[in-house]
């Protein structure tokens, strides 16, 4: 237990030490001098970290709201129908969850340049749905497969309608899957570094990308400072389903 | 429609809703249909085409296999291939080996304790990018581990340490990959001990078996599928990520996404193609694999869950 909680708590630590180190060169094993440059240059607005940060924050936002849309009644669709093309469909669901984004995004690049979607916002939200879509669907199905639709039948009995039915009796009783299925696609998307390049063309400037900028001009305090940024939601998901993980202990994902 | 006292208060859409079902899973699918078919499969048929010959901006226009011939006799490629593939199963093996150990070790723990679950989640969320900052920061010449060599007088200069990232061997980019992927096969391993593992193993003690005799014979026999189905996954990831082998990997020769990549981004457009090549390669190895995964693991839908790994 306490090797494993070492062992995730040993980089982050590093990572603190390092954004605030200056002139922390080898062979010495603890900065010399501590500097808060690194997160000062981090919050001023002439490097454009913060607009890029914010770009990030808008576009795993939309991605994540477009995802769930997208994928709730899909899901629901694959947990409680039998159609005909359900292991196609669940196939085509794993497959850019796991598949390299490579070649499709290449396609698609091809296909956004007709439309003008290169270089551009849409076009990046676009791409990124790619993989969140069918991750938020197969995690929504695992919900929906426990779900029991006796529920709202008596709610419609009752009297209730469509809106309220999903809003009192389905929403309820899928909310945890449905706020890890949420969380998932925002750090997906908050994470995602070739399909954004490809796609936005270097006109859209996500965190990821300048922390790569950051790492190949070799400024470890900089890059120490936006790593942890780009770990902050990480973090706070995990504290999330820590939460809620204590009501309904299951060990899977 | 169960019960006729409640007909009045549905709408004639409503009733139509109902009474089609198939109508109905193909409008609830419709969406996502539009995203995976449209976008990612459609981003998969032009990717190919363009593989192709189908290529007006960089002149071309003609069916050709000529990308793919000149795959075969093209060094870079050959050799890019070889390592990935070498690269990738390494990972993937010593990955496996360490998550089902891992997960032997932890069963009781986390049969007792939620958060151990939570923990081995950890570096599965962490970005890829994240890993490999911080894998640099410890093992590069100059890095943490080098300091304290240093500080323990094992060697003076950081040219004496190793070189363990950019390397000829790919130990940055396994070792990254190892972090990231041992949790994952842990899980699905210890989810499969959780559910199971405890009464046939009760069993087996009853019946007189030893120790050993029950790992050998009902708790290995029973992870397996766990394990073999998990690690399947984990190779076709490996195969064809990039942002591992572009942060840890030497230039020449690279991994196969990193060696697309820079083909689709060179400032040459006829090398486009080439790159498409190379990115339809890795999807078909890729495709393939999540093929079997899903034969193998007759995957029903409520068990299939994927992690984290982008």
């Amino acid at each position: 237990m306490i090797a494993l909680g070492g062992l995730t708590a040993t980089p982050l630590l590093f990572l603190i030490v390092s954004s605030f180190a200056r002139q922390w060169f080898f062979p010495a094993i603890a900065p010399r001098e501590f500097s808060s440059r690194a997160w000062e240059y981090v919050a001023s607005d002439s490097a454009g970290i913060l607009s890029a940060l914010w770009t990030s924050v808008v576009i795993a936002l939309v991605v994540t709201s477009l995802a769930i849309l997208i994928a709730l009644p899909a899901a629901r669709a694959l947990a409680l129908h039998e159609f005909k093309g359900k292991r196609v469909m669940t196939f085509l669901l794993l497959l850019p969850v796991i598949a390299p984004p490579l070649a499709a995004t290449m396609g698609m690049h091809n296909l956004f340049l007709r439309y003008g979607l290169t270089d551009s916002l849409t076009g990046v939200v676009l791409v990124h749905l790619v993989p969140c879509v069918p991750y938020a669907t197969l995690m929504l199905a695992s919900s929906f497969a426990n779900f029991d639709t006796d529920t709202e039948a008596q709610a419609r009995t009752l009297g209730a309608n469509f809106f309220n039915i999903w809003r009192y009796v389905t929403l309820p009783a899928i909310a945890p899957g449905l706020g890890v299925a949420a969380s998932f696609a925002f750090l997906i998307s908050w994470s995602q570094y070739l399909t954004t390049v490809f796609i936005g063309g270097g006109q859209v400037l996500t965190l990821p990308l300048i922390l790569v900028g950051f790492q190949r001009s070799g400024d470890e305090a900089v890059t120490a400072a936006l790593s942890l940024i780009f770990l902050l939601p990480t973090l706070i998901v995990f504290l999330f389903i820590a939460r809620f993980i204590k009501h309904d202990y299951q060990i899977d994902l | 429609m169960r019960n006729g006292g409640t007909t009045k208060i549905r709408l004639n859409g409503e009733r139509a809703w109902r009474a089609a079902p198939r109508f109905r899973v193909f409008v609830m699918l419709a969406p996502a249909l539009v995203v995976i078919g449209g976008l990612f499969v459609g981003g998969l048929v032009l990717a190919l085409a363009q593989s192709l010959g189908y290529f007006p901006a960089g002149g071309e226009n003609a069916f050709t296999f000529r990308h793919y011939q000149a795959l075969l006799f093209d060094e870079e490629f050959l050799q890019s291939l070889l390592l990935t593939f070498v690269l990738a199963s390494v990972a993937t093996i010593i990955s496996a080996g360490l998550g089902l150990a891992l997960a032997l070790a932890l069963r009781e723990v986390a049969g007792r304790h939620r958060f151990v679950g939570v923990l081995l989640q950890i570096p599965l969320a962490m970005p890829h990018l994240v890993v490999g900052v911080i894998l640099i920061n410890f093992i590069a010449p100059s890095g943490f581990i080098a300091r304290l060599a240093f500080a323990v007088g094992i060697i003076s200069l950081p040219a004496d340490f190793p070189l363990l990232t950019n390397d000829a061997y790919g130990f940055g980019i396994i070792s990254a990959y190892v972090i990231k992927e041992t949790p994952f096969i842990a899980l699905m391993t210890l989810a499969v001990l959780l559910r199971t593992g405890q009464e046939y193993e009760l069993a087996a003690r009853t019946l007189g078996a030893n120790r050993r005799q029950r790992l050998r014979y009902v708790t290995l026999p029973l992870v397996a599928p766990a394990v073999v189905s998990s690690a399947l996954l984990v190779l076709a990831f490996i195969f064809g990520a990039f942002e591992i082998p572009f942060l840890l990997g030497r230039t020449y020769p690279a991994m196969l996404s990193v060696v697309a990549q820079r083909r689709f981004t060179s400032v040459n457009l006829s090398e486009r193609p080439d790159a498409l090549a190379v990115a339809v390669c890795l999807a078909l190895v890729a495709t393939l694999l999540v093929y079997v995964y899903m034969r193998l693991a007759r995957v029903l839908i409520g068990t299939t869950k994927p992690t984290m790994f982008t």
